[in-house]
């Protein structure tokens, strides 16, 4: 095996979570610091001419190639895993930028009993409302600890909102059902296009609290703490599943490459497939010696370092710790160890499909743009009245239809699916046409685990990681009380007719979904029931971090990809603070 | 910073948007698709040989050349395609946009052979749930599917109806009709939606950069602005 020169830190991933780490390390120390990135190398140049939805809505440009690496996937322990062969209910990214390319770029927080999940919810409603297979814990780290990182990661990507609850005051026009913000956004809310509009004066008709979807397409010419400047977005709606033609929405790409290049202490090496943390084993846990990886000439290649940090993605950081021995992986039936546990996606559906006589224009638009209600929240509903507990948030977004996503979309009265009357009805209703989105917590549960499947295999011939995952009772009662409730809510935008979701049955992982899954090498405050400590620290091994979703114990109603960058920065300043002065656990 | 790079794992996703792929170029058998000029009433075409080229309604037939089909199975998926989106008084349709361009090209590509789709075994059947786990890519769902399709196009339209029909329920069919969709709106550089018939028809303007000035205006009317597409527009006649 080829060695290379030692660095001080290896980061495995180029996303979101291992660039903002390597920009922090670059910018604020004299580490080394290396990423390593298994896709290819990207700049915001490349987008210039991509609003190609052939390419990147149908057929997934932006996405991990999934001839090279997927995960199996089965319901439950009794059932035999099988591949998802194509991208399906999630879209893993590839390439530098990761995921954080072609996302939407809605960035809201989690409301603060998200936190402490266990604990609010028992106080509130009693353990006896959990649900016996449950497997919800508490996070080790509570909203107020993390407001301020939670103040930084907006600063940085110059997010677009109005905000309701600014240090504990109420303002109408914000999520007044929010936890409390130190300041308000660095930018104000996004332009609200029609259908979104019809759907914030439709919520306040019914007494619910609408307020501007929290967006990292900003609203208008941006500068961030590290001087770097992006344009207002355009609503040009080639947004979700695009890199941004002119680097308006967040991206890693453009919002931290042009720091670390700045940096000489700083080096991305793309090609690079990382297969193995290499560590010594020791009577308390280990240490970390550096990565293996396979590089672009198909070497095998050992990459010494002193720090090793994790952030290649949810569910591969969790694959990577079972490949290389490193914890004890998760048994659901003995309910020992802890790496694979807690695995989550998120109630994530349209609503309800809504047909109105009036043209929507919805060709325009951004992924970050439209209206929410905070008014199915956690912290909001009474569960004592309702047959499941937690909750989410109800949105009317006007992301930019593309035609082939959202052609042949008809009201149930047209029957046919083909020829002329279809057509004819497909080509009234296309612009006519819009949909309520929820997206609402998951419970974790003992039986939605990861672990390593025994019979499908990667491109390097490892095994992939397979997923035992399914809804339960609360993850559907939830959805169809999501459904009714905006059902109740279309027909007061005005409506003339409208199709309900069928709501959730079984996991499935045909149709897209979000790309929130979350947990497998959860952060928690014991080693018997976490993976990480609240630093995002290895309980066993110091000298390796896990950055990303991977560390969320379970989903909440907001995207993650906000709380990610706020505990990246906590993370940071924890290595330089504390960390380097005295290496070992913190 | 530095890069090493040309691993297979990142090589596509740094592809341009445009994929002439090379694969259908090894292809030794060379057919071309007549198609009547005059009902096109001069169109922008894409050849892969020619690039974008408009096809002037003087000539009366266009050779378009095919790159996975032969000229039967095209003529038969285009009579298909026209009766999944017909020609009638809600506007031009399939044959038009030239949908069966678009599916030529895209089963001559990567994805065609399933290049992108995981495709090691053991194939097993699960939960429908999983997708899609057969073995067949889309190349061979369509040289199948085309078996049941023998002399489709001399039939008349309701017998056409009644063929699709006995063939709904199947994933050659569900492929077909995604693929029409597809072909009708695509961006006109990958075959289908010539002369940008397909986004005429529901009023989408194509990739414009910037909707700053309209996004919250004119709510409740139609915005209806003449398309653009990523191939530059429309070519020189001097191409033809």
């Amino acid at each position: 095996m080829k060695t290379q020169p030692s660095v001080d830190v290896v980061i495995v991933g180029g996303g979101w979570a291992g660039l903002l780490m390597a920009k922090e390390l670059g910018s604020r120390s004299s580490l080394s610091v290396l990423v390593l990135e298994r896709g290819g190398p990207r700049k915001t140049a490349d987008y210039f001419n991509t609003m190609d939805e052939v390419e990147n809505w149908t057929r997934h440009r932006m996405v991990q190639d999934f001839s090279l690496e997927t995960i199996t996937l089965r319901h439950n322990d009794a059932q035999r895993a099988l591949p998802l062969r194509q991208p399906g209910s999630f879209l893993p990214g590839t390439g530098v930028g990761g995921a954080g390319e072609h996302w939407g770029g809605v960035c809201d927080r989690m409301s603060p009993d998200c936190f402490e999940v266990y604990t609010k919810t028992v106080d509130k409603y009693g353990a006896r409302r959990l649900p016996q297979d449950h497997s919800i814990q508490d996070w080790g780290v509570t909203y107020d600890e993390m407001e301020p990182f939670y103040t930084r990661a907006e600063r940085l990507i110059g997010a677009s909102g109005r905000a309701g609850n600014l240090r504990g005051k109420q303002i109408d026009g914000g999520n007044i059902f929010e936890g409390w913000r130190s300041s308000e956004y660095p930018l104000p809310p996004t332009k609200i296009p029609y259908f979104s509009s019809l759907f914030d004066s439709a919520a306040k008709s019914l007494g619910y609290h609408p307020y501007p979807s929290p967006a990292a397409t900003p609203s208008g010419p941006y500068t961030n703490p590290d001087g770097v400047t992006r344009p207002g977005c355009t609503y040009c709606g080639f947004c979700e599943r695009f890199g941004c033609m002119i680097g308006a929405k967040a991206q890693p790409t453009n919002t931290l490459l042009p720091v670390i290049a700045k940096h000489r202490n700083v080096s991305v090496r793309t090609g690079a497939w990382v297969r193995r943390i290499v560590f010594d084993r020791t009577p308390k846990g280990g240490k970390a010696r550096g990565v293996s990886y396979v590089n672009a000439a198909g070497e095998e290649v050992f990459q010494p370092a002193d720090l090793v940090i994790l952030a290649s993605w949810t569910l591969n950081n969790t694959k990577l710790l079972l490949l290389s021995g490193v914890g004890q992986p998760y048994n659901p039936a003995t309910g020992k160890g802890t790496l694979g546990r807690n695995l989550t996606h998120q109630v994530s559906l349209s609503t309800v499909t809504a047909f109105f006589e009036k043209p929507l224009n919805r060709f325009m638009g951004s992924g970050g743009s439209g209206v929410m209600i905070g008014d199915f929240s956690s912290n909001v509903l009474n569960h004592n009245e309702l047959s499941f507990i937690r909750g989410g948030i109800l949105q009317a977004p006007s992301h930019g239809a593309g035609p082939i996503g959202n052609f042949g979309i008809v009201p149930k009265s047209v029957e046919s699916k083909w020829g002329s009357a279809w057509k004819t009805a497909a080509i009234a209703y296309y612009d006519r046409t819009g949909r309520l989105a929820f997206q609402g917590e998951h419970l974790a549960y003992k039986g939605n685990y990861m672990d390593l499947d025994p019979n499908y295999k990667d491109y390097c011939g490892d095994p992939l990681v397979r997923l035992t995952l399914d809804w339960r009772e609360n993850e559907r009662q939830m959805a169809n009380f999501a459904i009714a409730r905006s059902v109740a809510v279309v027909r007061a935008m005005g409506a003339k007719e409208w199709t309900p979701s069928l709501g959730l049955e079984s996991y499935d992982a045909r149709t897209y979904q979000s790309s929130h899954l979350q947990g497998g090498t959860i952060m928690g405050k014991s080693p018997e029931t976490s993976v990480v400590n609240p630093y995002l620290q290895h309980w066993q091994v110091p000298n390796l971090f896990v950055l990303g979703g991977s560390t969320f114990p379970q989903s909440s109603s907001a995207r993650p990809t906000l709380a990610i960058l706020a505990f990246c920065h906590r993370t940071a300043d924890a290595i330089i603070d504390r960390y380097l002065k005295s290496p070992g656990p913190l | 910073m530095d890069s090493e790079f040309s691993h297979k794992a990142g090589q596509r996703r740094t592809a341009p948007a445009v994929d002439p792929s090379g694969e259908a170029r090894l292809m030794p058998r060379r057919q071309f698709l007549a198609v009547s000029a005059a009902l096109l009433g001069g169109v922008v075409l894409y050849s892969p040989e020619q690039g974008l080229f408009c096809a002037a309604a003087q000539d009366q037939v266009l050779h378009v050349p095919l790159r996975f089909f032969d000229s039967t199975q095209a003529l038969i998926v285009g009579a298909a395609v026209s009766r999944i989106f017909p020609s009638d008084e809600s506007g031009p349709g399939a044959k038009e946009a030239g949908v069966v361009m678009y599916i030529d090209r895209y089963l001559a590509g990567p994805y065609g052979s399933d290049r992108h789709r995981y495709t090691q075994g053991p194939f097993e059947s699960g939960a429908g749930e999983l997708g899609y786990q057969g073995k067949a890519s889309p190349r061979e769902i369509y040289a199948e599917g085309l078996k049941d399709l023998a002399s489709f196009d001399c039939l008349e339209p309701a017998q056409q109806d009644k063929a699709l029909q006995a063939i709904e329920s199947s994933l050659f069919f569900s492929l077909l009709r995604q693929h029409t969709i597809e072909g009708m709106f695509c961006d006109p550089v990958h075959g289908g939606n010539a002369d940008m018939l397909g986004w005429q028809l529901i009023g989408f303007p194509g990739p414009r950069m910037s909707n700053y000035d309209d996004v919250d205006r004119h709510f409740g009317e139609a915005f209806r602005l003449a398309p653009v597409s990523l191939g530059s527009g429309r070519p020189s006649e001097a191409e033809e």
